[in-house]
């Protein structure tokens, strides 16, 4: 059967949740064969095989973590003069785009970036994408090369498939470029404990209406009972009440969770194209005409600092 | 020695505005103003700050685009560009990324460069991917997604804030540099960079100019297709409740029945 390279997104072996998603996809394709590179790149093999990853091509170097993207897109390319799948499927992350536009580029590919979904279909695969803040659908597909295709987060169930998972070494050489940008020190975000935003199932947000940083552990406590990420809208982050790494919207992250709670937030046209792309949208403001009101599947007219507090306790209470 | 800095800049329709595709589903220009893409705005706002802290530095706008796109180069010569290249050409209609890119790198090469700054995407697209392409096809470091960006002694520095880490990257010029929303507000132009704007020369380049072939660029050179664009409908309206003490509450029955608890 064909074969479909998934470029893995982990941390020192961990794979994150939208890699799991990507293989989940990609078997709609054909037969995934799994890209893990960088240190403990070889810890990954046991999950990608249990969900579908009948090979796991993995690479290890120095350059991976030393040099900005390049290396990355070296070690891709070598798995897919490797491999000749019929798609390349890559993590919609900043870095995950930048590889993936890169390596369509060298071997003369098209490249869709930010899908919801993908799907076989009779010239290839079909990507579904999310147009103008979400208020159109299109879908697309690769007319030239082999397709490369990035997928936002949340956009495919994680579903379990056993395969082989045969681990092989994959050989790298890097090229002139890859030692271009250097990474001279790197700080690990420090863990909230909580989800990352991007990828959450859930995500707790909070705008204007919070009325200043310290509020914004109300917002936190309800994403807490949620097993939540916490988002803010810029007006929020611009004015120093939430760090800007958490920033929801068409200038900061995109995100498309299962279920977006938007606190004290207008709805802004700037903020609608970060998060309509998310299944279920609930909204808590006290000002009736607010637009995200047009979006919600539920909203509550009300001051969210009684709202937001009663949702929590009740929602702790039925968890028991 | 002259530091030459190329800014990308990309005309884009008011996102408060009315967007839609056209019958051949590229986008539909007619009905929507444009207006400089606010992302790169703040690529202009650094190029201004590095040129500012440079011995002798020359500030060149470039975008591709229709007619209109000159409001974008304006926009950008207000604010302090010394000058603007403007490729305009039909057969560009419906290009995606790959072409675009393509043009994007000959115009920069034509127009000769030591820095190359872009926003960290345009506002409609929303790619984020067309400064690492340009990177790759200029065969120069790509330094993107920056928050803080300095230029000193012939190096470009800067950090990189990522889902997982922040990094600080540094690569030797020439390099692409794109910036983020974080790297400094974008200053307004004022009156007298706004009459100064009028006179600063724009060149206009076509296909030809740059050695480029119809059938690269435009729809029929594009490597993706769009297939349809359905607009959504409208969210069937949600359900709305006033709260009168138990808001909290119902909003905790909803979420049940949903199973989000």
């Amino acid at each position: 059967m064909a074969e479909v390279l998934v470029l893995v997104d982990h941390v020192d072996g961990a794979v994150r949740k939208p890699t799991l998603e990507l293989l989940t996809l990609a078997r709609r394709i054909g037969d995934p064969v799994a890209v893990a590179l960088g240190a403990g790149a070889g810890a990954t093999a046991g999950v990608l095989g249990e969900h579908g990853a009948v090979r796991v091509l993995t690479a290890d170097a120095p350059e991976f973590a030393e040099y900005l993207v390049v290396p990355k897109v070296d070690a891709l390319q070598a798995a897919f003069e490797a491999v000749s799948p019929v798609a390349v499927l890559v993590v919609s992350s900043a870095e995950g785009k930048e590889v993936a536009a890169r390596l369509a580029l060298r071997v003369g590919s098209g490249v869709i970036t930010d899908a919801t979904d993908v799907e076989a279909g009779e010239q290839g695969p079909v990507a579904t994408q999310a147009a103008f803040a979400a208020s159109y659908t299109t879908r697309s597909r690769v007319s030239r090369g082999v397709p490369v295709i990035t997928v936002k987060p949340n956009s495919a169930p994680v579903e379990p498939a056993a395969a082989a998972g045969a681990v092989e070494s994959l050989s790298v050489s890097f090229g002139a470029a890859a030692t271009g940008t250097k990474v001279t020190s790197r700080t690990p975000r420090e863990s909230t404990g909580r989800p990352e935003l991007t990828e959450a199932a859930i995500v707790v947000s909070g705008g204007r209406g919070v009325n200043g940083a310290e509020n914004f552990p109300l917002i936190e406590a309800l994403a807490d009972s949620l097993g939540a990420a916490v988002g803010a809208s810029r007006a929020a982050v611009d004015a120093g009440w939430y760090p800007h790494t958490s920033q929801v919207g068409q200038t900061g992250k995109s995100v498309s969770p299962q279920l977006y709670i938007a606190s004290g937030i207008s709805g802004a046209i700037q903020h609608r194209a970060g998060m309509q792309t998310s299944k279920t949208i609930v909204a808590i403001n006290k000002d009736a005409e607010a637009p995200i009101f047009e979006l919600v599947d539920y909203g509550v007219v009300g001051d969210l600092f009684a709202v937001v507090p009663q949702l929590t306790e009740e929602i702790n209470t039925r968890k028991g | 020695m002259s530091l030459r800095i190329v800014v990308c800049v990309k005309y884009v329709p008011d996102a408060t505005g009315d967007r839609r595709f056209a019958d051949d589903l590229t986008l539909d220009r007619e009905d929507v103003d444009g207006l400089l893409s606010e992302l790169d705005e703040y690529a202009v706002e650094q190029a201004l700050q590095i040129a500012d802290g440079a011995d002798d530095a020359e500030i060149t706008v470039v975008t591709v685009g229709p007619e209109d796109a000159k409001d974008a180069l304006r926009k950008a010569l207000s604010m302090g560009a010394d000058r603007a290249v403007h490729v305009e050409d039909d057969d560009l209609h419906g290009s995606d990324v790959m072409g675009t890119s393509l043009v994007l790198a000959k115009a920069v090469e034509k127009t000769g460069y030591d820095l190359v700054i872009c926003g960290m995407a345009s506002t409609d697209g929303v790619m984020g991917v067309l400064p690492a392409l340009l990177a790759e096809r200029l065969g120069v470091p790509q330094v993107t997604l920056l928050s803080e960006v300095a230029v000193a002694g012939g190096v470009v520095t800067g950090r990189r804030d990522g889902d997982t880490a922040s990094e600080q990257v540094e690569a030797s010029l020439p390099a692409v540099v794109s910036v983020t929303d974080q790297s400094g507000e974008a200053r307004y132009p004022s009156f007298k960079g706004i009459m100064a704007a009028k006179k600063k020369p724009v060149e206009s380049l076509d296909l030809d100019d740059l050695g480029l072939d119809a059938d690269e660029v435009g729809l029929a050179g594009a490597w993706t297709a769009v297939d349809s664009a359905t607009e959504r409908p409208a969210r069937t309206a949600g359900t709305i409740v006033k709260d009168e003490g138990e808001g909290g509450r119902q909003l905790a029955e909803f979420l049940v029945g949903q199973k989000f608890i």
